[in-house]
């Protein structure tokens, strides 16, 4: 059964993942295993194109990320393409492979916002987590450029177990940053990260804590920093609305051109996915299967399909119902009414309480990483 | 919001009229805002120029309204809008 097109409402962002290219190999990386290459990555003017048709259909946001966005030679110009379709246009960076000079060109070409990621507040914990040593140093570089040029910035800092203690420093530095706003995001675990459950999954005690560090926060910076908080979910009662809802608000294309709902869709393997070189977007919006899967609340099994909350958090996360359950249409099974909750909890108990060295993410023809010293 | 503050949009924050929803929004870093009729009214005539007083008593002429009122309405508005940083006052 799928969701009548006609009651389908427009989206309203896009993740535009410009490359999966990234200087970093962060062990959280939430793009698939299998990456795109280099040689598959969309041109410029196609990604142009793609605007044009995602203004068209109603996006209003659209985030340009990857991979790291800064390795590909033409971000400017795509930006300008993106600001000329009308799109809100925020950069999603690691700060690598952005200098002043580049800086001051994306100013011109119209970018709106930039994100810039934060792998921990210090040189030792960033670098190590990133893979990239230096990285931190010459992230703080970058930050005041974005500064200087005048750029609102929200900065992205992802935790987990082994920098969790640093989130108070986190959101002082947004502060000495300027920075409007912080996402205090704790690792999903998908892709990458699901191998690194024993390494990063926090502990019952630390999303306690970080818990009473953002209301505190958000409390006392109240109109000068805002706090959007992605709570570690193995720990809470009910499970995130995903994407806010199957196919309902965004969608992500891939470097290559797949069109996704999430970008952690392509490990849900029975789904095939529109490429924007052979499908317009629209006709993948309205129609594509891979939206049609999970849009909407008829796909539901027991218990979500009685359930009050269905509306409220559709069902949670899909990916994770796959990773976890082994069916992509089953109950999150963070949900506290999924017959499958106490084997996770116990799980996320065993991984918290675990010791393993940090699997970095690696690419094709690219070296694994050594630990920074 | 007091009636000498001069209300401004800061820079990423800005109105953009949604063709596809054929309504008004305010864009800000990851938001967007549907705004209605009134919304919009209110947000259109803050230039950072004009103060908060001068902005309500226009409105208060164009609509034929109590200014008062206006003023009370818009001051919940523009301080939600503050608490999320989408809108500045100029010191």
């Amino acid at each position: 059964m799928t969701a009548d097109p006609a009651t389908i409402r427009p989206p309203i962002a896009m993740l535009a993942e410009l490359t999966h290219r990234c200087p970093l190999s962060c062990p959280y990386c939430s793009n698939p295993l299998e990456l795109a290459r280099q040689d598959a990555e969309l041109d410029t003017e196609t990604w142009k194109d793609v605007f044009v048709q995602a203004a068209d259909l109603g996006v209003l946001q659209l985030h340009l990320s990857g991979g790291e966005p800064a390795s590909r030679r033409d971000l400017e110009p795509l930006v300008v393409a993106a600001r000329e379709a009308g799109l809100y246009t925020n950069l999603i960076t690691s700060g690598i492979g952005l200098t002043e000079r580049r800086l001051r060109a994306l100013d011109a070409a119209g970018l709106d916002h930039i994100q810039l990621s934060l792998q921990g507040t210090t040189a030792q914990m960033a670098d190590m987590i990133g893979g990239y040593r230096g990285g931190f140093d010459r992230k703080m570089q970058v930050a005041e450029w974005i500064g200087a040029v005048g750029f609102p910035l929200t900065l992205n800092a992802v935790l987990h177990r082994q920098n969790l203690h640093q989130l108070p420093r986190a959101i002082e530095m947004a502060v000495e940053m300027g920075a409007r706003r912080i996402e205090v995001a704790t690792v999903q675990f998908h892709g990458w990260a699901l191998r690194n459950r024993d390494a990063m999954m926090p502990t019952r005690a630390q999303a306690r804590e970080a818990d009473a560090i953002v209301a505190e926060a958000r409390a006392r910076l109240k109109g000068t920093l805002v706090i959007d908080y992605v709570p570690a979910d193995y720990h809470s009662d009910y499970p995130k609305k995903c994407m806010g809802g199957w196919g309902s608000t965004g969608l992500v294309v891939d470097p290559a051109g797949r069109v996704m709902p999430c970008h952690a869709a392509a490990s849900i393997p029975h789904l095939s996915f529109d490429n924007v070189r052979d499908t317009t977007l629209e006709q993948t919006w309205y129609r594509g299967s891979a939206f049609q899967a999970y849009r909407g609340t008829d796909w539901m099994q027991e218990p979500c399909s009685s359930c009050e909350r269905k509306r409220v958090d559709f069902g949670g996360c899909r990916c994770q119902a796959m990773a976890i359950v082994g069916d992509p249409a089953a109950t999150d099974p963070v949900c506290i009414k999924s017959p499958h909750r106490a084997a996770l909890t116990a799980q996320a108990d065993a991984h918290a309480a675990a010791d393993a060295p940090l699997v970095h993410r690696t690419a094709p023809g690219k070296p694994v990483p050594e630990p920074a010293e | 919001m007091q009636p000498a503050e001069i209300p401004y949009l800061p820079r990423g924050v800005r109105l953009h009229h949604d063709r596809v929803r054929d309504t008004w929004v305010l864009l800000a870093p990851e938001r967007a805002v549907s705004l209605d009729p009134v919304g919009h009214a209110v947000l259109s005539e803050i230039d950072g120029v004009r103060s908060f007083g001068e902005i309500t008593a226009a409105l208060a002429a164009r609509y034929d309204a109590d200014p008062d009122r206006i003023a009370e309405d818009a001051s919940g508005f523009l301080r939600a809008l503050r608490d999320r940083r989408f809108l500045e006052v100029q010191p």
